[in-house]
């Protein structure tokens, strides 16, 4: 790059950083973050680089092969994945999206001790949990081809992240505490006016030539209750700041939470730390927001719960 | 009119529409010579293939699913979809006659739009449609349209192989307001993020994608 097109860039990037932080207009501020993208990350919000930027050689192509894992799981189905899900229905824009639970936000938190396994866990570690409750399968072996793919791809997203560092956009931003008590009812109607159109009347998805274009959010082929997005408080973040899909931020919280308790009230696959006795799994493994062993619409959710196939591995 | 043209047409609903139980003219008919009380042949416009017509900017309707038509013929007859050469048409057409050429279109098949591939489809129209603009809060179309942009469910028309002039018009018309009858606003809200030189560009890159599978592949 020519020095005065460099100078000319950073000048851009100055003006445009300075009109975020003038601006108290959120378009405004969305524009110029949109304008800061082909710029140096700014320290208001952090970048990926783009799809362009992976480097055409062995490195780059184990990148793309991460990504390729990240967007189209299903590929894995039978071996490691045992339900209908991809990464991307839960990480937004290929994991790259800011308040999606972004990858490169992920990446430069681990290590990290985990209250879930009373561990230090690595990303390896991190990543096998979520072939084992969110995509209700099995682990893929650490040293294995998936893991080493999946972990390039998030390093190569997290380039120039600070390593430890707080970053703006990580996991889903969390709602303030429900105004009214997240409700069954309500968010059946929430469901019914803004979720319906993709995820069908029934939360099984919506399937094209075989295949899953939106996710089933609850039944066999959805998340496990052992993942992370069976939490109320956790959907309901999720679905707040990305849903529906092209219209983030248009539910209010209280319908987000009321569709979230919803949604997490129906059947789906059992926890794998399942011994045979709900209310014991209950009070081992779901001291939070969640309504796993609890009776809903004359149901105990947890009771008929689907088995996880990939169970004999 | 007159009476006795009037009669004429009205003889000749009757005979077309003969095969049918309920006296309604089938999906077939009513698109080769329309249902003789108002609806003109939809091939006139659509072609015989329903492969549309793109210097005229009538779009490719076979392969479309059939509760897609559905919707937007019982749209444009009700006024929620503003179409002025649509709106007499769909009035004109029972219910069942509606279900029955929807039914009709669904089924054929049609590659028309893959030979008028003129130039190669610009960079950014793949981008949009495969990935989306995120910093512009816009899903890529085949997140909702599906793989390929083939369609999904009833409510995400295929838009593979559709004519860029048509995508181009009703992207416009959904940012403008003059087209809404999307579900839950859902492409209005997209496409107000749209610029114009993205849509021209998404519709390019669309219409160059074949709008089926070839028979072989999985």
């Amino acid at each position: 790059m020519s020095d005065s097109r460099h100078a000319r860039i950073t000048n851009a990037a100055t003006i445009l950083a300075a009109l975020v932080l003038i601006s108290t207009s959120v378009n405004a501020a969305e524009h110029a973050a949109t304008q800061a993208s082909t710029t140096p990350a700014s320290n208001s919000a952090f970048h990926p680089p783009s799809e362009q930027e992976i480097p055409n050689n062995a490195f780059g192509k184990m990148v793309k092969r991460g990504e390729d894992l990240f967007v189209n799981t299903q590929q894995l189905r039978g071996k490691y994945v045992g339900n209908g899900l991809n990464c991307a229905n839960c990480h937004i824009d290929r994991g790259r999206l800011a308040n999606s639970a972004p990858m490169w936000a992920a990446w430069v938190h681990y290590p990290a001790y985990r209250g879930k396994n009373h561990m230090v866990n690595t990303m390896a570690e991190r990543i096998q949990g979520c072939f084992r409750y969110s995509e209700n399968g099995a682990p893929p072996p650490a040293n294995g081809d998936v893991i080493k793919a999946l972990e390039t791809y998030f390093y190569w997203l997290a380039k120039g992240a600070p390593v430890g560092a707080k970053m703006k956009g990580r996991g889903y931003p969390k709602l303030s505490k429900a105004a009214e008590k997240p409700d069954f009812a309500r968010g059946k109607q929430v469901f019914k006016a803004h979720c319906a159109i993709c995820h069908g009347d029934n939360g099984h998805g919506t399937k094209q030539h075989g295949k899953y274009v939106f996710p089933p959010l609850w039944g066999k082929d959805s998340y496990n209750w052992g993942a992370g997005m069976h939490r109320v408080n956790t959907a309901a973040a999720f679905i707040h700041a990305n849903m529906p899909l092209g219209k983030p931020n248009s539910l209010s919280e209280q319908q987000a939470w009321d569709v979230a308790a919803y949604v997490n009230s129906h059947e789906r696959p059992q926890d794998p730390r399942f011994k045979g006795n709900v209310a014991q799994t209950k009070a081992k493994y779901h001291k939070h927001d969640c309504r796993y062993g609890n009776r809903v619409d004359g149901v105990t959710l947890g009771r008929k719960s689907y088995p996880n196939p990939l169970a004999h591995r | 009119m007159g009476n006795s043209s009037k009669l004429r047409l009205l003889s000749l609903a009757i005979i077309l529409a003969l095969p049918t139980a309920a006296g309604a003219a089938t999906g077939k008919t009513i698109a080769a010579s329309g249902n003789g009380r108002g609806a003109a042949p939809c091939s006139s416009c659509h072609g015989a293939d329903g492969s549309g017509n793109a210097a005229a900017g009538y779009p490719r309707l076979a392969g479309l699913s059939q509760a897609y038509l559905v919707k937007q013929l019982h749209d444009f007859a009700d006024g929620r979809r503003n179409n002025a050469v649509m709106q007499p048409m769909a009035k004109a057409l029972s219910k069942q006659e509606i279900n029955s050429v929807a039914s009709y279109y669904s089924k054929l098949k049609s590659n028309s739009a893959d030979k008028s591939k003129e130039q190669a489809p610009p960079a950014l129209g793949k981008q949009l449609v495969l990935r989306g603009d995120w910093d512009k809060k816009i899903p890529a179309c085949v997140q909702c349209h599906g793989p390929g942009a083939r369609g999904a469910g009833s409510h995400f028309p295929a838009l593979a192989g559709q004519y860029a002039g048509y995508i181009e018009t009703q992207l416009e018309a959904w940012k403008s307001g003059q087209r809404s009858n999307d579900p839950d606003g859902l492409m209005k809200a997209v496409a107000e993020r749209l610029s114009s030189k993205q849509i021209k560009a998404a519709a390019a890159y669309l219409q160059s994608l074949p709008s089926h599978l070839p028979s072989h592949s999985k």
